[in-house]
């Protein structure tokens, strides 16, 4: 249910978001979601990878400072109010979400929201409860 | 007035006999009271009475900063703790200042000196002095305040800090000669044009500056903006305070008051002596002191001496305006900073990377350090607010530490280049 992602520190210089992405496509790396958070200094780049381990491994061996985070992804319907209706149950369960991105399925139907929140396990708890899909780990890598 | 003290204009011949029987008194006394002092001169053979002329001051030893610290707090002091009236202490590494004192006597002396270099600017009794030098611990703000009130002039305590509030008792009450920074001169300036309060609206004729390097193109910038005569004074705590040296009318060189203190420059490699006119490390020998006095202190400020007659009609040797420093020590905004004081700091913030680099500049004429520091994994969270909080925390420390408000930069691992020996920790950007 908890979906490992990959935080990359950036300085606020031409050329690292490309040498970061020429990194892991070198190492036959695939993003299936991206994120970017950015002050006037520098920026977190937030990645959702078919192979968490990979990357990880090769960005720490071209000296880039990475972490992994625990985020959750949910299936949402591309409608009007998909994603209001997701943020309903969390809100009732008082999750502190510290932020989120949205990217829209192959298939076109559904969006998928990965949040990162303080209280992992109860806002997954709350999102099932209320009959949402908490995606595998395993179908997001495959996305 | 054209000085305060007749000792300023003391023929040369008069002022030898005067310094010699000062340095001869002064080295025999800190051989009885001051047991560091003792063991340094009798490694070098030396006995009480064996100054006989000036030049043997050149086989004394040198007195350095951390000479100061190893003797911490008060090692050094050649008088009894009961006779010191006053402590003065500027910030050293992680709560390691250096630390002087002085008698009662020290003060009238220093302030007599102040006085000098107050009248030396253009001042007199009539004038409002407004001393925008911080008090506290910091020589600047005490030093000039007491200089005021010996002259006779009225002392204007207004310390550092809130420029609009300067700038309105600036006006309100006729300040005459303004006391500061050179940097905080321009920045008042500045905020004087903001608030609409032009040259016409002040009394201000004069400005006694220092506490930092600064050049003649600031010199020019300062008298035109602030319609004032702009001179340098120079001094550090070690030696007395503001009140070393000041330029006179002629702003050719800063006058050192020989009757109390011996300049000399020396080749900082070798400790040689160098003839007049020779550039080199300043070094200031105390002979009128009685809390703390220093032999040969090594001030690692690069200047040279003139000896030729000035116009002004003071007797006293010049030294040439600051170009430089023999260590890394940066003067920022008045506060004097060691890339290894900054260093300790960010050593104590657990997790953090050792690699680092101060970058200095001078923004709308206010010095500002930046601290750039690496992002080591152990630091580094998905969340900006997490990465914030690490800026802001390296800032404060550095402040409680310092005295100096700094701003954090984080850098990517392996950005701030390494080089081989020695690693480059300062890139100033201040044009000097």
């Amino acid at each position: 249910m908890k979906v490992r992602q990959v935080s990359v520190f950036l300085e606020n210089k031409s050329g690292r978001l490309y040498e970061v992405c020429k990194c892991l496509a070198d190492a036959g790396v695939n993003i299936r979601a991206l994120a970017i958070a950015e002050t006037a200094d520098y920026g977190v780049l937030r990645l959702i990878v078919n192979d968490p381990d990979t990357a990880v491994r090769v960005l720490t061996q071209e000296n880039f400072t990475v972490s992994e985070t625990e985020v959750i992804a949910v299936e949402v319907p591309d409608r009007p109010g998909g994603l209001a209706g997701v943020l309903a149950p969390l809100y009732d369960a008082n999750v502190n979400i510290e932020y989120l991105y949205c990217f829209v399925e192959k298939s076109g139907e559904s969006a998928i929201v990965v949040f990162r929140v303080e209280q992992i396990d109860r806002a997954i708890q709350a999102l099932q409860g209320s009959g949402f899909t908490v995606m595998r780990e395993e179908d997001v890598y495959r996305i | 007035m054209e000085y305060f003290n007749p000792v300023e204009v003391l023929e040369r011949e008069r002022l030898e006999e005067l310094k010699l029987q000062r340095l001869r008194e002064t080295v025999d006394r800190l051989y009885e009271k001051v047991p560091f002092y003792r063991k340094k001169l009798d490694e070098v053979g030396f006995r009480p009475g064996d100054i006989r002329e000036l030049s043997d001051l050149q086989k004394l030893p040198f007195t350095t900063k951390d000479d100061l610290r190893e003797h911490y707090p008060f090692g050094l002091f050649a008088v009894p703790m009961r006779d010191i009236v006053r402590i003065h202490a500027s910030s050293g590494t992680t709560g390691k200042p250096t630390v002087v004192g002085y008698t009662a006597n020290d003060i009238r002396v220093w302030a007599d000196l102040v006085a000098r270099t107050i009248v030396a600017a253009g001042g007199t009794p009539d004038d409002i002095v407004h001393v925008a030098y911080g008090y506290g611990l910091f020589t600047g703000g005490l030093g000039l305040h007491y200089g005021a009130e010996m002259l006779g002039a009225t002392a204007l305590p207004m310390s550092g800090g809130n420029t609009k509030r300067q700038i309105r008792l600036m006006v309100d009450f006729g300040s005459t000669i303004l006391c500061c920074t050179p940097s905080y001169a321009l920045n008042i300036a500045e905020v004087m044009r903001e608030m609409g309060v032009t040259r016409e609206m002040i009394k201000l004729k004069a400005g006694i500056l220092g506490a930092e390097p600064w050049t003649d193109e600031m010199r020019v910038q300062i008298e035109e903006e602030l319609g004032i005569s702009a001179h340098d004074i120079y001094g550090l705590s070690e030696v007395v305070g503001p009140g070393v040296s000041i330029e006179c009318g002629e702003k050719n060189g800063l006058h050192v008051f020989e009757d109390c203190f011996i300049p000399e420059i020396i080749d900082p490699d070798t400790g040689e002596t160098l003839p007049p006119g020779q550039k080199g490390e300043l070094v200031f020998t105390n002979i009128n002191k009685e809390g703390l006095a220093l032999l040969r202190y090594r001030t690692r400020d690069i200047s040279a001496l003139d000896v030729s007659p000035c116009p002004c009609g003071r007797t006293h040797v010049r030294m040439k305006r600051i170009t430089g420093r023999t260590d890394d020590m940066l003067i920022i905004r008045g506060v004097n900073v060691f890339p290894s004081q900054v260093e300790a700091v960010l050593m104590q913030i657990p997790g953090l990377s050792p690699h680092y680099q101060l970058v200095v500049d001078r923004v709308e004429n206010l010095d500002v350090l930046e601290v750039q520091v690496e992002v080591s994994p152990q630091v580094f969270s998905d969340e900006i607010k997490r990465l914030e909080e690490l800026e802001r925390r390296i800032a404060e420390e550095v402040q409680s530490y310092l005295g100096l408000s700094v701003k954090v930069r984080l850098m990517e691992p392996r950005s701030i280049q390494r080089s081989e020996g020695k690693a480059v920790r300062v890139i100033d950007r201040r044009k000097m």
